[in-house]
């Protein structure tokens, strides 16, 4: 394996994190996979009316932070269902969300791009790219409590995004920026579209940056070296399997993260570990959204 | 000496930051005049001076407010909000419908005319603010309105859009509403074209023309209440006189307000449709005395006609 599935890795990587932290890690992968294949699946049956923004093959970024980080201020976009299961989120609360009801994270009113939960400190979306940037600098200014703030590499290149790291940088602010970098502006690759990267920009501001794959113990390895020294940036190279919107899918993704992360898990000798993992949150999941379609 | 309105709006942005952890967030505030004097010198550990970086500077006042500190966000000249509009329009007025949660930023858009600012420094843009859901929007020109706008915040989570005119912040006396039993039309006034209205009404009394000048502050919610309709009902005409674009804005909203809420014809006149620029001819500013008195002599003559 070569290429943007193994920039940046460093040896012995996976030791980073101890074997609970690790399946803790991983839960939450699962997490997002199973619950995200119910989104496709309660879409795809018209019982999701809206707009979808589907994680599946990005979730082992947020996965990897939120073992590392707890009790921040959370800001992420529209693409963010892994993020808010990730750190904990409510998950029927997100089931009802998707399915328009009043009993949704956002009263039904937001749908996919515009979710919250107060009880985990994640800030809602209102669907323009990158604007959460500056209002996550917003909150760190405002409260002075460490907050992360997630963003896509389009997002990247509004202007306002760049103006904010710098006022952070400016301001020594306690906020830990990331890029879950998939390389698609909806279909149109970065290559089309600029010949810069955000970690250069970052570290031209005077912040510590990364440019690395999402293998999450190395963005767990980064995150906690990061975190003693923020503002900080890390630009996660990644691969979006589904539709920028919706549920179609066009190639295979160049990797499959989730995949890699069971080989791991494997070769490091917790194979019945992950596998019971799997089935319980799987289970678990598909139980969930079953329940909550019933009532709708 | 009477408190000017630029002196209640120091003392009230210096009680806001000292006793309350307030914030005040702008672009060059702290110099040149402290926005003519609107800013406390006293309080820069509260005070953020912004990059010109406009979206990123209203995003980030805006992300104050959601954290609660209930910010001051200045806008020198009301012209930079079409930059900054977009986290306030897009997230802090949507935010309570949306996700539950208000996000009370206090915006100061500080309107100028009539000294050659030109193209981009001399708009009084209140009129589309009124157009977004979800955000207060006023226009205070004396310090007792200006006291009433901040209780009104402090006592509520929305935001609160704050149409200022430098022309006002000398302005010492309240200004009340003229009502006539007899009178023959009724003026309401907005923003700087108050002052001009209060000279129109005492040049009108020369043509022998009584009117009612009533005072408009609150532009959004408006309420059509007693005091507003009440004179109208008696005159039987109407004019709203705003310091804000006409076409579209809140002279001819109001009046159209005015006019469905009572059956009485009511006519707007604001700021020409057309580019200010640095040329006298080209100011376009708010609607002087005497365009008031001729508008108004207008009206009661196609009234005399019909």
């Amino acid at each position: 394996m070569t290429g943007l599935a193994t920039l940046g890795t460093l040896k012995r990587i996976n030791d980073c994190l101890n074997p609970v932290e690790s399946l803790a890690m991983f839960r939450r992968m699962c997490l997002t996979r199973y619950f995200e294949l119910e989104v496709a699946k309660h879409y795809k049956e018209k019982a999701i009316h809206g707009p979808v923004y589907l994680s599946i093959g990005q979730e082992s970024i947020s996965a990897a932070i939120a073992t590392v980080i707890s009790g921040w201020y959370i800001l992420a976009q529209h693409r963010a269902h892994s993020v808010y299961l990730a750190f904990g989120g409510d998950i029927v609360k997100l089931i009802d969300e998707l399915l328009g009801l009043r009993s949704g994270c956002s009263g039904g009113l937001g749908g996919s791009p515009s979710i919250q939960d107060k009880d985990i400190k994640m800030i809602g979306h209102h669907g323009l790219i990158g604007e959460n940037v500056p209002l996550a600098v917003g909150v760190v200014l405002g409260t002075g409590k460490p907050t992360v703030c997630f963003f896509g590499d389009a997002a990247a290149e509004e202007d306002y995004v760049f103006s904010s790291m710098g006022f952070a940088q400016t301001h020594q602010l306690p906020i830990l920026f990331v890029c879950e970098d998939n390389n698609l502006s909806i279909l149109t690759q970065k290559s089309a579209r600029r010949n810069w990267e955000l970690a250069d920009v970052a570290r031209g501001l005077g912040m510590p940056a990364v440019d690395i794959t999402d293998d999450p113990w190395l963005i767990a390895h980064y995150t906690r070296e990061f975190i003693q020294d923020l503002p900080a940036f890390i630009n996660v190279r990644t691969c979006r399997h589904y539709w920028h919107v919706g549920v179609g899918v066009d190639n295979p993704p160049e990797w499959d993260r989730f995949r890699l992360v069971k080989d791991n898990l494997v070769e490091m000798g917790y194979l019945t570990q992950f596998y019971a993992v799997e089935k319980e949150v799987k289970k678990h999941v598909e139980e969930l959204w079953k329940q909550r379609s019933q009532i709708r | 000496m009477e408190a000017t309105l630029a002196d209640t709006i120091r003392e009230i942005t210096r009680k806001h930051l000292k006793q309350n952890d307030g914030l005040l967030l702008g672009q060059a505030i702290s110099a040149v005049g402290w926005v003519n004097q609107t800013v406390p010198d006293d309080c820069m550990e509260n005070i953020i001076e912004l990059p010109m970086a406009d979206v990123a500077g209203a995003g980030i006042a805006v992300g104050t407010a959601i954290a609660g500190r209930r910010p001051i966000f200045i806008l020198r000249f009301g012209d930079f909000l079409w930059l900054a509009s977009s986290p306030i329009v897009n997230y802090a007025a949507k935010s309570k419908q949306i996700f539950g949660v208000g996000v009370p930023v206090f915006i100061r858009a500080l309107s100028d005319e009539n000294y050659g600012l030109g193209i981009v420094h001399s708009a009084c843009l209140h009129s589309v603010m009124m157009h977004v859901p979800g955000i207060r929007v006023c226009a205070p020109m004396t310090p007792g309105e200006y006291e009433e706008v901040w209780r009104v915040f402090m006592n509520n989570d929305d935001p609160m859009f704050v149409s200022e005119h430098r022309q006002s912040f000398q302005q010492e006396d309240e200004m009340r509403d003229t009502v006539e039993a007899d009178a023959d039309i009724t003026i309401y006034a907005i923003s700087l074209a108050r002052y001009h209205a209060v000279k129109a009404v005492e040049i009108l009394k020369k043509y022998d023309v009584k009117c009612n000048l009533v005072h408009i502050m609150w532009l959004k919610p408006f309420e059509l209440s007693y005091r507003l309709l009440e004179p109208l009902r008696v005159s039987k005409k109407g004019l709203v006189v705003d310091s804000d674009y006409a076409i579209a804005g809140a002279s001819q909203s109001i009046a159209y307000e005015l006019t469905e809420a009572t059956g009485h014809p009511v006519t707007a006149m604001g700021r020409k449709d057309e580019s200010m620029g640095i040329g006298q001819h080209l100011i376009h500013g708010t609607p002087t005395a005497e365009k008031i008195v001729d508008k108004v002599l207008e009206v009661m003559k196609n009234a005399k006609d019909r």
